[in-house]
């Protein structure tokens, strides 16, 4: 694959409003087509630069690029068409749970329509079917009508990638996606995403707290202490000694985010 | 992975959604034709109802010293009536309580008793206890009391039967009567409780208490009467100015007084 | 371990705590004391007793004829107009209570005065005098029920949209997010995420104030914005304690019932 510039940050820097830093001078390209995982202690700021990048958090210096384009100063309907090629997942699924399977991963869909049209759950029935198929990716056909809080958290979680595959983004965050689930269901899951990337193109970028996971998927990895990026290579030439020395070598007493 | 692609299947049809949205639309019309609102009425004269409000917020401030002494009737209307029916409440709270009373047969009399008294607004009391003891506070303070009553006795009694068995069960063990269970027992275990329903109802009763004298039950109500007879709304304004300030205060302190107390 | 037994040691006191429950309850007795000067308690009716016998046989021999008797007058037809007062108020009031409930709710992406002035909104409404409401609207659009069910309609949003606001501001934060982030606008959120998330509280709630709203309109007859209250201040003028009797027994039966079946429901609900 071509390497073509999907994200890039440039010089980010992010203060929260407590004066806890979370991201410190991020220089970072990630290429089309790349899964990317990034490793780092829990409040090393791996979650802050996710959600940095389709602006869930505002950065309070510096610039992000998606596909060329800046998100930093994009506002209101630009800022919403940027974010419709990205789509998120999240730890705790973020399902609707009171509404159907099937409204659920419609909502992947809402940036393609004039609002009016949402109001009335007004989806086209391409789309509709559409999100059937996308369910039937992920072996969840039988669920298309059942109500999100039926199903397992492993389910769910299938749920928000048929979201994600029915926004037909150029790229996918993943947010620590298998922390609330156990090993196998995390491999099914982190088995989709690969599905994603490869039958899609799209790039993949996930936080991971499991090494084994970060080593079976991923294929460039990114070590972030601190909030800042400590380490950044492919896969196959890091060496263990890299991941013990993430997890190890940070003091471990940084502030949660 | 299917590789055939099967078509979206039709949703079941939820019976119940379409029953519910039927009485909910049909309530509504039925509950227009009988009240016979329509709102245009409303638009149509909404300059007079705007003015009463415009002369309302020109509130006649001379007017206080009027509304002051009634005001003090009111507070302490309140507080007796608060009073009366909290520990009136307290017994009869340990009365109905199952984990203490073990008497199906009482518990269920008292109880449905309770609940009866628990339907009858305050207005109602009020009007109810004018006609027997004539105009006055006395009155509106045993309103409030048996309002207070029906409101502390449904949480209490509640807080009463959640409590932890185990100490009673110690107690009882240790051959402990009646009296000395409770005492040593339950009291420790729900006097915060007790104390943050009583305030509770006591922010119930200063709201409820600033309108029983509209009915002759004593307090500022009785002002409030006066004046919108006489189409008097710059004083009316004033009374309504005063009741806020008084209720938001009292609601203030109260609920900060409960956060304090179950902390 | 020692053998000898040590003394019993003094109990040990927070004298602070100890001085401010002191102060707390010396405040309590003082403000009760107070409120007992200056009510005259020796202004009861001589007759009182026999008055509220009255009632009371009124209640156990209630005017069975005022039940029914196909004139739009009767218990039946005025315990009706009283719900459908309620119902009505309590449909007008929810809908008032959305947008302000929105705005009175604090959640993350709003400065803090913002909800705390309409929260501020709501509780001057909640403290305005229904019965002064129900005056004005009568002003407005004459006496009778459209008075009541205005009055409700207004008053009852005070007390729902805070109820409301509350249910939002529980809500978890994460569903909104995923709308966000796929690029859903604020619009979006509400339609997709909060309002299905917040339906089953919004039921609830307002169920809940169709309990109390049953009960305000079965009052707001005695200022003669309708429903079953005018009966009962008119039968209480000219004493007729049978008539008295059988609408207590009346509202009794109506607000057990209505009690039920919206409990029913909310417990369904959940």
């Amino acid at each position: 694959m071509a390497d073509k510039p999907m994200i890039q940050l440039k010089d980010v820097s992010k203060i929260y409003d407590n004066g806890t830093v979370g991201l410190k001078d991020i220089n970072l390209t990630i290429n089309k087509g790349e899964f990317v995982v990034v490793v780092g202690l829990s409040g090393a700021g791996k979650s802050t630069l996710l959600r940095s990048i389709n602006r869930l958090h505002d950065i309070t210096s510096g610039d992000i690029l998606i596909d060329g384009k800046s998100i930093t100063s994009a506002k209101g309907k630009n800022l919403r068409k940027l974010r419709r090629d990205i789509g998120m997942i999240f730890q705790n699924f973020n399902l609707v749970k009171r509404s159907s399977v099937l409204r659920n991963v419609l909502v992947g869909r809402v940036a393609y329509y004039p609002t009016w049209k949402t109001t009335f759950n007004l989806f086209d029935k391409e789309d509709k079917q559409k999100a059937y198929e996308a369910l039937q990716q992920v072996d969840l056909a039988d669920k298309v009508y059942a109500r999100a809080d039926e199903l397992s958290g492993g389910q769910q979680q299938r749920v928000a990638i048929a979201r994600v595959l029915m926004q037909n983004p150029k790229i996918i965050l993943a947010d620590e996606p298998t922390a609330s689930l156990d090993p196998q269901t995390s491999v099914r899951v982190m088995n989709d995403l690969k599905m994603l990337n490869e039958k899609y193109g799209m790039t993949v970028v996930a936080n991971l707290h499991s090494i084994e996971l970060a080593q079976q998927f991923g294929e460039r990895v990114i070590g972030i202490r601190a909030g800042q990026v400590v380490y950044d290579g492919k896969m196959k030439d890091t060496p263990k000694s890299v991941f013990t020395n993430i997890y190890n070598g940070g003091n471990g007493s940084e502030e949660d985010e | 992975m299917p590789e055939q692609v099967n078509q979206l299947p039709k949703r079941k049809f939820k019976v119940m959604n379409l029953v519910w949205t039927i009485i909910m639309i049909a309530g509504l019309f039925i509950s227009i034709n009988v009240t016979n609102t329509h709102i245009s009425v409303l638009f149509e004269n909404w300059n007079q109802f705007a003015d009463i409000f415009i002369q309302m917020s020109h509130p006649d401030w001379s007017y206080l010293n009027v509304v002051w002494p009634k005001l003090i009737e009111t507070i302490k209307m309140a507080v007796l009536g608060t009073v009366i029916g909290s520990v009136v409440a307290f017994i009869y709270s340990l009365l109905i309580a199952r984990n203490i009373v073990k008497n199906k047969a009482v518990t269920g009399v008292l109880r449905v008793i309770m609940n009866i008294v628990r339907t009858i607004p305050d207005l109602l009391l009020g009007a109810i206890f004018v006609a027997i003891v004539g105009i006055g506070p006395v009155a509106g303070i045993l309103a409030l009391a048996v309002f207070t009553f029906g409101v502390v006795v449904k949480l209490f009694y509640e807080a009463i039967e959640t409590i932890d068995p185990g100490p009673i069960e110690a107690l009882t063990a240790v051959g402990a009567n009646k009296l000395q269970i409770i005492h040593y027992a339950v009291m420790p275990q729900i006097i915060t409780y007790f104390i943050s329903y009583v305030l509770y109802a006591f922010e119930i009763n200063v709201r409820a208490s600033t309108v029983l004298g509209y009915i002759g039950a004593g307090g500022i109500g009785l002002n409030l009467q006066q004046t919108l007879q006489v189409f008097n709304y710059a004083q009316t304004g004033t009374i309504i100015i005063v009741i806020i300030v008084v209720v938001v205060l009292i609601d203030y302190v109260s609920s900060k007084s409960r956060e304090a107390l179950m902390k | 371990m020692d053998t000898t037994m040590k003394k019993l040691p003094a109990k040990p006191v927070d004298r602070k705590k100890q001085v401010a429950h002191w102060l707390i309850a010396i405040a309590t007795i003082v403000i009760i004391v107070w409120s007992c000067t200056g009510i005259n308690f020796g202004g009861i009716k001589a007759t009182a007793g026999q008055i509220a016998g009255a009632i009371f046989s009124g209640i156990f021999h209630p005017d069975w004829s005022y039940v029914y008797n196909g004139s739009g007058e009767d218990l039946i037809s005025q315990l009706w107009q009283t719900i459908c007062i309620a119902f009505l108020g309590t449909f007008i009031s929810a809908i008032i209570s959305l947008p302000f409930a929105f705005w009175a709710a604090h959640t993350k992406h709003k400065h803090w005065y913002t909800s705390r002035i309409g929260k501020i909104v709501l509780a001057i409404i909640r403290s305005f005098p229904e019965i002064v409401l129900a005056l004005m609207f009568i002003k407005a659009v004459g006496p009778g029920s459209a008075a009541g069910v205005l009055a409700l309609g207004f008053h009852s949003v005070g007390m729902l949209a805070k109820l409301f606001s509350e249910a939002i501001e529980n809500l978890e934060e994460g569903p909104n997010e995923a709308v966000i982030a796929a690029g859903g606008s604020k619009f979006h959120v509400i339609m997709f995420s909060t309002m299905p998330n917040l339906m089953p509280a919004l039921i609830s709630n307002t169920l809940y104030r169709f309990d109390v709203s049953i009960r305000s309109a079965s009052i707001l007859g005695l200022v003669g914005a309708g429903g079953i209250g005018y009966p009962l201040i008119i039968a209480l003028q000219y004493r007729q304690w049978d008539r008295v009797g059988i609408i207590l027994l009346g509202i009794i039966i109506m607000v057990v019932i209505i009690d039920w079946i919206s409990g029913w429901i909310r417990k369904k609900l959940v």
